[in-house]
Order: C-alpha cells, then structure tokens, then sequence
C-alpha cells in the first residue's frame, strides 16, 4: 500500500501516456474575476457567484452567451440552474461538479480543461461562492456535525464521540507526528504565516490587508488547537471567484494573455478518507500532494526547480509548509530549516509561495483564489509580482483528493 | 483528564449507525460489553481499519472481528483550548492511539492531563459511559 511513497519512486508505466495528454499546452484559463473579500458580506452566495462570473467573462472580453460549461464545486450550496437562470446564459451545454472539498480547487480546472480538449463544449467558467465567516463555518463542529455523520462520510462516528470534530484538529495530529518525527520547530512553522501576511500588505483585495505581524506576534498568538495556534489557521471568508477556460487557439483571439495550462492532474490515493488519514504507513506527510506533485512533473516533463513561483493551499501553515518538502522544493523533513528567515519563499526567493496572502492572510475561497492568482502570476499583473515568470503552480487541498496544476506562458 | 461533556447537549454520534455504516455494528456491539474488537481479512489476515465491506488489498468480502489486546501507544494528539462545539468542555484533548495490532484508533485519555501527554507513551483501554445511549473505548496510560 502506497509503495510509491514510501519509496518516492514515481512509476509510469501503467499511466496515460504524455504524448496523448489532450490537455496539455493545449486549453488555457483566458478570465478571472472575483468579489470584494469580506467577514460579512451581508450578501448570499449567489448574488457573489453571479457578480464573479460577470467579472471573470468581461475580464475575458466575452459575452455571457459565449459561455457553454459550468463547473464548480458538490459542497458548493448553490443549485447551478439557479446560477444559469440568474446570469440570462443560454447555451450551456455541458456541466459538471467535482467532489472533495478543496481538493477539487484544480480539479475543477482539469475537468473544464478535459471537457474543452475533447471539445464538448467551448468556453468554461468555473466558480466557487461561499459566506464561511458569516454563514455555515467548517471551522465549527457544531455548525458541520449533521452534514459530517450522514452516510457520505459515516466513518466520523469514529471520531466525534471523542469531541474530535474539526479540521484543525484532524491535521493537528498529523502536524504533531510531522513535528515529532522531523524535529520541526513552532519558530520555524512561524515564518510561513509571517511570509504570507506580508504578500498580504500588497495586495488591497486580502482580508489582512493594512494588518501586518511579526514573528513575535505569531509566537505570542493564542494556541487555538495545540500544534496551531490562531495565526496558523486560514482565514474564513465571505466571497466568490471564477475563471473561464478555452483552448489555447481561441485565447489567441481574446483580449488576456493565456495562462496556458501545461499539466493539471488529480491524486486519489489509497486509504483516502476525507482529512482523517491515520492507517497510512507514514502521516507526517502529504501523500495526496506528492502523488498530484509526480503526475504534474510527469506530466509537464519538467521539475521543481523550474517552477517559478506556487500558490500551495494552506488552510492552516502545516498544510502549505509539508507541501514544499512533498512537490520537491526542498527534501523530505527540511521544510522547517528552508523556510527559517522567510527569505526562501518570499518574492525573489527560491520558490515564492502564495503571492497574495493565500487562504491564511487573502481569503479563503477553497483555493478559487489560489488559481486566479495563479493566472495573474502568468499575466504579469500580481500585486507581488514575480520576474520572468514562465511557470506557474497551483495546488489544492490535502488530506483529501487532490489536484493540481501548472500554468505557463504562451 | 478526560473530556468533560456537557450533559444538557447531545453528543455527536450517528443515530442510524447500523442502516448508514453495518460494518461498523460490530464494534459498538463490543464496546457495550468493554470489549475492543477489530474487524479482520479472513482470506488473507489483513486488519480492516475502518471496518469496511471488502478487503482493500485482496478484495475478499469475508471478515471477522477479533479482540484487540487493548494495548497501544500515544501514537499523536491535539488540544483543544477552545470548544469547537457545545457537548465537549474545553480544554481537552483527543488522541491518536496505536494498538498493538498496528491499528490505529482515535480516542481521549482518562486521568492524564493534556501537559502529561507524550507520544510513545504506553497505554491500555477503558470504557467510559458517557450517556445514556453511548459507550466509548478511551484510554489510561498503563501502570
């Protein structure tokens, strides 16, 4: 079970071939658009979805009949003919919605990308609304438990007898095996969140926009459920984001530089439960991030040390932080020592991560922000911009399926 | 300490276990009788964790339950200093326990504070009814 892993020998002699990848270097993200981030929107979801939609097809310099697809999340509570309906779109001729929470931030990008190659349809928007600082906050078990025992995920019988009942939590423990196998220091998961907080003063779009800290605030934060205290947790959000994806002729045509998507893959490996992975061998890892990381480089045929800068979905500073030691940034247990002093992963360091803020310091819009920011990365045109950018990544969530892709230039 | 549960509020535990989750039945059966069973391969031996209808690495769909030993190690562990929901009393902690068997099972400590905990330290079952309806298997570090 997960020999791949435990050995971090990637096979590839029973996946797809490269040279019939229909995706790659072929489909490109061509519109981004967004809402305000707020704490309390005082707006349901989806008049925040259709405003993001609207932004994301002017963005493009398309008109709202060009869009065909339609794609976003399961848990996403909006009913999507609702969304159609709403928007006035009236040749949508294919849809689709993927599960797993945010492990499905790119796979929704794969499968518009997959349904544009195989050309069911022509232009794509993908979106994700969501009031979690107002509304329903996954962060609180009492607001989740109804949805969580239901027979989707029945094994979390195992779990919230025992008061065990939140996210946080369930990485926790394997935060906690990460610390204690690998010697990891809290000064040193510290530097994550300080890093990310400052990409955050740059960007007037973040949450924590005007609201810098040092690393002695965050050593001094309350600990909110021990390994994480409050400045390791992301921070819930009120909004939307969307994006559209076309292939890469038709981008040509269009108003954006293409962010040209070179691979995009999921990872569904074994013993997958949804956050709650502890029969693994090995839990002080990300196994669904290495595993989404090897079929990337596979895919795309190049290495971490040609990527130019990652957006890493961090819902709390671990989840990013084991993510470098996982996609190849630096080696198995030294993602504490690389990231000391910040310098590796700010802008012009070896591998600047989630130049926004990301979800601990931008939003936390399921990784929808993560991807756009992405784009802009491609675009030239992120507020912490970084030099010569040629390829661009993007995870999604661990500790569930994942997914991934990489972004490059025209 | 163990957690401290808050009587007036119902603890989260799924009602209709046995029509969402029938693998699963067998081990509740146990736990009311303060026996801590594991759910086992019987084709080629593997322990089934959680319980499930086949077994994952030989696709056999017949098991059986066998005792566990009750006894493990703190395998990892969280606190909680502010309650995430109105049954659990904060502060307290949830653990992580490795069986003996390798299995691993999440759980609370009794009578040990969550500053006493350390990962390694060995540990053996209790079973503490904590409602009307509901008993758990928990933990006590083994004298």
């Amino acid at each position: 079970m997960l020999d791949e892993y435990v050995s971090r020998k990637y096979r590839d002699d029973w996946r797809p071939p490269v040279d019939a990848n229909l995706i790659k270097n072929k489909v490109a993200i061509v519109g981004i658009g967004q809402t305000k981030f707020t704490r309390d929107s005082q707006r349901d979801e989806l008049e925040m979805a259709v405003e993001s939609i609207k932004a994301a097809v002017d963005d493009a310099g398309l008109k709202m009949e060009d869009i065909d697809g339609m794609e976003m999340f399961t848990i996403d509570r909006l009913a999507m003919p609702m969304v159609i309906s709403t928007l006035g779109m009236k040749n949508i001729r294919f849809t689709s919605e993927v599960s797993f929470g945010g492990g499905a931030a790119c796979a929704v990008t794969m499968h518009a990308a997959a349904a544009v190659a195989t050309g069911a349809t022509n232009y794509v928007v993908c979106f994700r609304s969501l009031n979690e600082a107002s509304g329903q906050r996954y962060g609180r078990g009492d607001s989740y438990a109804d949805y969580m025992l239901k027979a989707v995920t029945p094994h979390y019988g195992y779990h919230w007898p025992f008061g065990f009942v939140t996210p946080l939590a369930w990485a926790g423990v394997w935060g906690k095996r990460w610390m204690h196998e690998f010697g990891i220091t809290r000064e040193q998961i510290g530097w994550w969140p300080v890093v990310l907080r400052e990409n955050a003063q740059n960007n007037p779009n973040a949450i924590y926009h005007g609201r810098p800290i040092t690393h002695q605030d965050y050593m001094e934060s309350p600990m909110i459920v021990d390994p994480l205290k409050l400045h390791d947790c992301c921070v819930d959000t009120d909004g939307a984001c969307a994006y559209i994806v076309t292939t890469v002729e038709r981008a040509r045509d269009l108003q954006q530089t293409p962010a040209v998507i070179l691979a995009a893959a999921q990872s569904c490996p074994m013993e997958q439960e949804i956050q709650t992975i502890y029969s693994r061998p090995v839990i002080s890892g990300l196994v669904e991030t290495w595993y989404a990381g090897q079929e990337l480089y596979r895919i795309a045929e190049v290495g971490p040390d040609d990527i130019d800068v990652a957006q890493l979905y961090d819902p709390y500073s671990i989840g990013g932080i084991i993510q470098l030691e996982e996609l190849g940034f630096c080696e198995r247990g030294e993602s504490g020592r690389f990231i000391e002093g910040g310098d590796n992963i700010r802008v012009g360091g070896k591998i600047p991560v989630n130049t926004s803020g990301g979800l601990l310091s931008e939003a936390y819009i399921h990784g929808f922000n993560l991807v756009i920011e992405g784009v802009r990365q491609i675009r030239g045109t992120s507020t912490n911009q970084v030099d010569n950018v040629e390829l661009s990544m993007v995870t999604a969530g661990p500790g569930v399926p994942s997914s991934g892709i990489i972004l490059r230039k025209d | 300490m163990t957690v401290e549960y808050n009587a007036e509020q119902k603890i989260p535990y799924p009602a209709l276990w046995h029509v969402l989750y029938r693998s699963s039945t067998p081990f509740w059966d146990g736990v009311k009788e303060d026996k801590l069973l594991l759910q086992k391969c019987k084709s080629c031996g593997s322990f089934l964790n959680p319980p499930r209808p086949m077994c994952p690495k030989c696709q056999s769909m017949e098991q059986e339950w066998v005792p566990a030993t009750g006894k493990g190690k703190l395998y990892s562990w969280v606190t909680y200093q502010e309650s995430p929901h109105p049954a659990f009393k904060a502060p307290y902690s949830a653990v992580l326990i490795e069986l003996e068997e390798g299995v691993r099972i999440v759980s609370n400590m009794v009578k040990v504070k969550p500053e006493e905990l350390q990962i390694g330290m060995p540990v053996q079952v209790t079973f503490e009814k904590v409602a009307e309806d509901l008993i758990l298997p928990k933990f006590e570090t083994m004298s």
